[in-house]
């Protein structure tokens, strides 16, 4: 178990705005070093889905013959996305870890383009929120990686 | 047994030096390595995975702990680098000591991620990280993997994996 839940002051009386949500994914995004340093950059965020962008970076290549991204930084982002479709979902109050994450790799992503992932957090109960995301990169028909995970969950009251 | 037959055994530092070599050239090329700063240590043909603590490895500031991403990456490259090392140790074991042969052995095309599961078992805690990959199965086209991941106490790992990987066409040599 570990990593994701951050610094959200959860206010379980008021119903979160768009504007909270955008608060929200900044402060996320803020509390992360390690989403910092693989560059990752937030697109939209809440309702239980988020978005998240993986720039290609040379740093982070796992197969200098091919120039393909390394599995870790695609699980990165995947498990970052995922936590943060947990904390937007409408019942959470905020924080989440991670309990287990299955990835699957469908293809290497192409070298040069970046990775976008999408996460929806399509179930929780009270203590457990189940999460399903895809990787894609700019061939949205045949995607990258896929992951399902369950995450620790805390309902607001 | 290995290849040595009726030779000589060679001296010690030799075979060290032939190993380590072997080993820095496999994983030095890899920029994600040297992103999340693993080292590998040897004894033998076993290798730990060492992640020293650092600052953007983070993903939870207020525990704090490591990120979950750093984790499952700190434990797919110790699959990884585990195959890709069982994958050359007979032939360093049983090949020459020109060191470019060398480099040339231990860059081999990688095995390619097929799955990945990861199991937090706790908080990933602000120190160093060690992990060992277990191959459990290895075939000609596809191998499995286990790896265990711990701090201070390897009786409490804080993540274990398993992964199922596709390994590269060898007969082209």
């Amino acid at each position: 178990m570990t990593d994701d839940s951050t610094a959200i002051p959860p206010d379980p009386s008021k119903p979160r705005s768009p504007e909270d949500n955008d608060r929200l994914t900044r402060q996320f995004m803020d509390a992360l070093p390690h989403a910092k340093a693989l560059g990752l950059e937030p697109g939209s965020v809440g309702q239980g889905r988020a978005e998240f962008t993986l720039p290609y970076s040379e740093k982070l290549i796992g197969d200098p013959a091919t120039g393909v991204l390394a599995g870790g930084a695609v699980s990165a982002l995947l498990d970052t996305t995922c936590g943060a479709s947990v904390i937007s979902h409408p019942r959470s109050a905020g924080g989440t870890a991670t309990l287990d994450l299955r990835i699957d790799y469908m293809r290497p992503a192409t070298p040069g383009q970046s990775v976008r992932a999408r996460a929806e957090c399509y179930q929780v109960t009270r203590s457990v929120a189940f999460v399903r995301a895809v990787a894609l990169d700019d061939d949205d028909d045949r995607p990258v990686a896929s992951a399902t995970g369950a995450f620790t969950f805390q309902a607001r009251p | 047994m290995s290849g040595a037959g009726n030779k000589r055994p060679e001296p010690v530092q030799v075979i060290k030096q032939r190993r380590d070599a072997a080993l820095k050239a496999l994983v030095d090329g890899i920029p994600y390595i040297r992103f999340l700063g693993i080292q590998f240590e040897r004894r033998g043909d076993e290798l730990t995975a060492v992640l020293p603590f650092k600052e953007e490895l983070i993903g939870n500031p207020l525990l704090p702990a490591l990120h979950g991403g750093v984790t499952s990456g700190f434990l797919e490259t110790t699959a990884i680098v585990g195959l890709g090392w069982s994958m050359i140790w007979d032939e360093i074991e049983n090949g020459d000591n020109d060191p470019a042969d060398l480099v040339r052995q231990a860059q081999p095309k990688w095995p390619k991620t097929i799955d990945l599961t990861v199991d937090y078992l706790r908080s990933g805690l602000p120190r160093d990280a060690y992990a060992r990959a277990e191959i459990t199965r290895s075939g000609r086209r596809y191998a499995s993997v286990r790896v265990e991941a711990w701090q201070d106490n390897r009786d409490r790992p804080f993540a274990q994996a398993t992964g199922h990987f596709l390994m590269p066409d060898r007969s082209s040599g």
